[in-house]
């Protein structure tokens, strides 16, 4: 089981966490003046990254509070985690 | 007690403790410190077990956890344990197992038959065989599993507890052998805090099998050292079971089955969660058997299993035997056979070149050694009576000469050894193939773990013991310890060490006369070398195919002895090296793990699934409710009269609340408090209509949509004060919307000043409805003004009910006059009573969900989850009305694609069969006639149907594919009994259409 570091609270075990998937997907400011196609993309389309990608986490079983992690998508390895007011950082190691 | 084969002196047995053990219904006697294999075999029982699909007669192969075939019942009431491996099972007085897969006994098994129809019965014979008619499979497979199969699980509750218990540790330790008490010893001395887990009852190893007084005296040197650090734990009976990522491990501590049927209050399992900065992996390595004819009757049996019941045990497997081996380690086996009484007629060695110092030795003895030799096959009934022995051409593809013959009644074999390199893969990293050795050897690690001794391909004691404790210091010093200049560790000394040298030996080459017999790769799962070439014939390549196809590596022990071998025969077969073919995927367990051990705890309605109650609920159980669980909650399903069926109750419960008036308890409603200046905003993007201009003191109805535009929950929203909104959501989506609304708030619009808090429990409902509601609520709350004037339909009002503060809210799920009468949950079963008792004069009846559900159908309103499914938007609901068109929310969006807009999407409308009493059942599936060609195009399914008292017909709600425009249109409804029903589409509002009742 691996252990995730929450901004707030600090390593815990995944048990205590939920993820909501890629990060830094803004919803669009005015979604009526898309096309079809670009709210499709907003609304489906993820990168599915082999490797290091920044995801949503929300500390589900303790604070309930929602950040952003590192995680590579192939070993497991979870980088940085971060608060949503911070910006996003360089691919882990 | 008669213990033929014990030997007089010797082993690490407890003598003074004699114990009388039953096996097949035999009490045999043997001492503390026995395993059921052990015992046995001091009692000359060689037939223990029938083998799985042929039922050939099968022994003691093995003495760990490897043993394939020596299965047993431990026969214990509701303490049964199925499949224990008998070289692991302590003895104890009154223990009683049996053989698992044999009737009527071991000795006189009828389904021994098997093996003479077994060349109909190879590798995929049940996937060709039993596939026709394709309904039959149901029939067969009853059958075919009473045929296979092991032992029997009780039926009866698990009278044990199970604990859990989390830990951490510096270095953790797996294997108690030599290596690992070395490795422990130097991560010790280092400072570390070290747990030390042997899966045994003993630790010591492999050095439990040797006849060195000396190395059993450095094992009790070690324990007495270890035992002095305080931050030293050290597991008997503890197996490392699984290794998962974050160096977290599982341990599976066996506490009590060994005491027998003393009582004890301890829990008769214990799992222990370990979180290790650093883990040594000495778990030892596993010696492979050789195939060849007829290699799985009784007393065949690994040569390392020789030693450990001669040294360990003091029992001679045998009185003659003959080895066959492909590598050193049998030697050190023959001396013990010969210095124990156990005559060894030959030793044959598929080598040619042989270097061992004890070749010579052993010769002098009067062992006939057969250089570049194999054994061909096994012969005997029920056991080993005499093997025969060729030569084997240096290629090793053929043999040569002519067969001879060896009498004897033990078979000791050595195929070379695989280090156990389960948990290694287990962590994340690859085995690697050591073609000198001839075995997979750990990879490069993954996670923070090493892997020494005999785990690591290192077959020498001595090196053993260094590497242990050098790797033992290393793990501490990398987890943070600090002590260094450490002192060496009493070294071991081997009289006979050798290098370690094999000729790899995957199968031994057909004879001519016993091609016809079988040569078994997996004992547990009968798969012979035939049923893999007749896998690799039919295409399968993968290992992980063949696996699934031959059975190779399945069942209790994981193929632990015929894996290698089998991949190696795969790679053969194929022409490929055997790092092409690969391993199957090492899983947790490295053993199996008892259910109850898993759950711990974790069981029953309080700590596994637990039970929520309202503040109502004896008053329900009380008045003679049925419940219905939804989620976790208890909800009164409908109260039924003495006589009354379900259909009787409902259909009185809702002309109760039509005609005078009814009480539901609503408490399991979800319920959220809202605060803060930019709520009202936040509720304009969560919900589809507009929040601005709600007026404090009143209430709307709102509907939620994932981005996708579906509908996602729905409920009534009240405004209580400016800043202040008291949300309503479905029972089952209360949690659901609470993180929902949180996610959006912290991750999209931070800046905005809301914050959300969770009620449901605070709070208790009392929802009355009826035409004389008003009635009941003026006489319970007198200061109040109730009149329509004063509290208008869909607003709220603060007042005392029945003495207690309380929000009292005007909406209505039934579609008459209704109040919802929230207090705080600790008053809700006193004012529960004293409403009823208020309502009494007027007929107060309770009612449950059964009948709430009827009432919202008549009057259409829908339920989120039950009339739709994901796939439903507003529109498609009919309810469009509700969408502001002035602002956005979230999927209002989505609402505009073109998917969304299709005329032809499936849409809410109510049904009507042609006969009147006919109740739908839902989820029936709707078509435009029944006469259609097949595939009969689906046009859309029932999503509520009941009786409907009120309007003394049956009702129901569906979506039907473009149903707004098809009014009146007649289709059908298909039944699970293939019999259609036609129905009529009509306006999903069957009663009050114009909604006056709740206005009244």
């Amino acid at each position: 089981m691996l252990l995730i570091r929450c901004p707030w609270c600090g390593l815990r075990e995944q048990a205590e966490f939920s993820c909501g998937g890629e990060a830094h997907i803004v919803r669009p400011l005015k979604p009526d003046e898309l096309t079809d196609e670009q709210w499709a993309d907003y609304l489906f389309m993820r990168d599915n990254t082999k490797g290091w990608q920044t995801e949503q986490w929300v500390h589900s079983g303790g604070c309930r509070r929602w950040f952003n992690a590192q995680r590579d998508t192939v070993t497991y390895k979870f980088g940085i985690s971060y608060k949503h007011t911070d910006p996003k950082p360089e691919d882990g190691d | 007690m008669n213990q033929k084969n014990r030997l007089p002196t010797g082993g690490q047995i407890d003598r003074s403790q004699p114990v009388s053990f039953q096996f097949n219904g035999r009490t045999y006697g043997g001492y503390t410190g026995d395993t059921v294999a052990s015992a046995l075999l001091a009692n000359d029982v060689k037939l223990v077990a029938r083998s799985l699909k042929y039922h050939r007669p099968r022994g003691i192969m093995g003495s760990g956890a490897e043993e394939p075939s020596a299965l047993l019942q431990v026969n214990r009431g509701a303490r049964s344990i199925p499949n224990l491996r008998a070289t692991q099972t302590e003895i104890y007085d009154g223990l009683k197992v049996s053989s698992v897969n044999c009737w009527p006994s071991v000795s006189l098994d009828a389904l021994s038959l098997m093996n003479w129809l077994s060349p109909f019965l190879q590798a995929g014979f049940y996937y060709k065989t039993f596939m026709y008619p394709r309904k039959g499979w149901m029939f067969y497979e009853k059958v075919i599993r009473r045929a296979a199969g092991f032992g029997k699980v009780s039926s009866e509750p698990d009278p044990d507890r199970y604990d859990k218990i989390n830990a951490w540790c510096d270095v953790l330790v797996v294997g108690g052998g030599p290596t690992g008490l070395a490795a422990a010893l130097g991560a010790a001395r280092a400072g570390a805090r070290v747990m030390l887990a042997d899966e045994g009852q003993q630790f010591g190893g492999g050095f439990l099998r040797t006849e060195s007084e000396d190395n059993l005296q450095w094992v009790s040197d070690v324990l007495r050292e270890l035992e002095e650090f305080s931050e030293v734990r050290l597991f008997k009976r503890t197996t490392v079971a699984g290794y998962y990522d974050g160096n977290f491990l599982v341990l599976n501590e066996r506490l009590t089955d060994h005491l027998g049927n003393a009582t004890t209050r301890n829990a008769r399992e214990k799992i222990w969660r370990v979180r290790a900065k650093q883990v040594v992996l000495s778990t030892g390595a596993i010696e492979r058997p050789l195939v060849f004819a007829s290699n799985d009757l009784p007393g065949v049996m690994l040569s390392s299993a020789v030693s450990d019941y001669i040294n360990r045990y003091a029992v001679k497997p045998g009185q003659n035997a003959v080895i066959f081996t492909n590598n050193d380690t049998a030697y050190r086996s023959a001396l013990h056979m010969l210095d124990n009484g156990v005559g060894v007629g030959a030793l044959v060695d598929a080598r040619t070149e042989i270097s061992d110092p004890l070749f010579d030795k052993l010769a002098h003895r009067g062992v006939k050694m057969m250089k570049g030799s194999v054994v061909v096959r096994a012969q005997g009934k029920k056991s080993v009576s005499a093997v025969e022995v060729m030569r084997l051409s240096a290629d090793g593809k053929s043999l040569e000469g002519t067969p001879e013959k060896f009498d004897c009644d033990l078979l000791a074999v050595s195929g070379g050894w695989s280090p156990a390199v389960h948990l290694h893969a287990q962590s994340g990293a690859k085995p690697v193939f050591d073609d000198e050795k001839a075995c997979f050897v750990p990879g490069p690690a993954f996670q923070n773990e090493i892997s020494v001794g005999a785990a690591s391909g290192n077959f020498s004691a001595e090196k053993a013991v260094s590497d242990g404790y050098q790797a033992g210091i290393s793990a501490a010093h990398s987890a943070g310890c600090q002590v260094v200049d450490l002192p060496v560790i009493q070294e071991v000394s081997d009289a006979y060490t050798s290098e370690y040298a094999i000729r790899p030996l995957w199968q031994v080459p057909g004879s001519g006369s016993s091609d016809r017999l079988k040569r078994f790769v997996d004992f547990q799962n009968d798969t012979t070398v035939k049923d893999i070439k007749i896998a690799v014939q039919e295409g399968y390549q993968s290992i992980e195919h063949l696996k699934r196809y031959t059975l190779l590596g399945f069942g209790t022990d994981q193929g632990k002895l015929g894996n290698i071998n089998g991949m190696a025969i795969l790679s053969e077969e194929l022409g490929q090296d055997l790092i092409q073919t690969g391993t199957t995927t090492f899983r947790p367990f490295y053993t199996p793990v008892t259910f109850g051990a898993i759950a711990g705890r974790e069981i029953g309605p309080t700590f596994f699934d637990p039970v929520r109650k309202t503040a109502m609920h004896d008053w329900h159980v009380e008045h003679g409710a049925e419940f219905e669980n939804v989620g976790q909650w208890k909800r009164p399903w409908y109260y039924p009269k003495s006589g009354e069926t379900m259909d009787q109750a409902v259909n009185r419960e809702c002309l109760a609340v039509r005609k005078q008036v009814g009480v539901i308890d609503a408490s399991t409603l979800g319920k959220i408090e809202i605060y803060g200046p930019d709520a009202a905003e936040f509720l304009n993007y969560v919900y589809t209509n507009s929040w601005s201009n709600l007026p404090v003191g009143s209430c709307r109805y709102g509907l939620m949509l994932g981005e996708d535009g579906m509908i996602m929950d729905d409920g009534v929203t009240a405004k209580l004060g400016d800043n202040h909104f008291y949300m309503t959501t479905t029972t089952g989506g209360a949690a659901a919307v609470l993180s929902w609304m949180e996610r959006w708030r912290q991750t999209e619009w931070p800046s905005m000043r809301v914050y959300f808090t969770s009620v449901t429990d605070q709070w208790a409902v009392i929802s009355i409805a009826g035409p004389k509601a008003r009635e009941i609520l003026t006489k319970v709350a007198p200061t109040l003004d109730a009149s329509n004037d004063q509290f208008p339909f869909m607003t709220f009002r603060d007042s005392v009910v029945a003495s207690v503060e309380a929000r009292i809210f005007r909406v209505s799920f039934s579609g008459e006059l209704s109040y919802e009468i929230n207090v705080p949950s600790d008053c809700g079963k006193d004012v529960w009573e004293k409403v009823f008792e208020a309502g009494m004069e007027f007929g107060i009846t309770p009612y449950g969900t059964e009948t709430m559900h009827v009432l919202r159908a008549e009057k259409g309103f829908i339920i989120v989850g039950q009339d739709t499914d994901g796939s439903m938007t507003p529109v498609d609901m009919g309810m469009s009305w509700i969408v502001s068109k002035n602002k956005d929310c979230l999927g209002k969006r989505s609402l505009s694609r073109s998917d969304c807009i299709r005329e032809d999407r499936k849409q809410f409308v109510g049904l009507l069969t042609e006969d009147p009493n006919k109740v739908l059942p839902e989820g029936a599936q709707l078509v435009e006639l029944p006469t259609d060609a097949r595939p009969t195009p689906m046009i859309g399914h029932v999503t509520s149907s009941y009786f409907s008292a009120s309007l003394g017909r049956s009702i129901a709600l569906a979506v039907v594919k473009g149903g707004k425009s098809r009014m009146g249109a007649r289709i059908h409804s298909i039944l699970m009994t293939g019999e259609s029903v036609p129905v009529s589409i009509c306006n999903p509002i069957f009663y009050d259409r114009e909604g006056e009742r709740q206005n009244v």
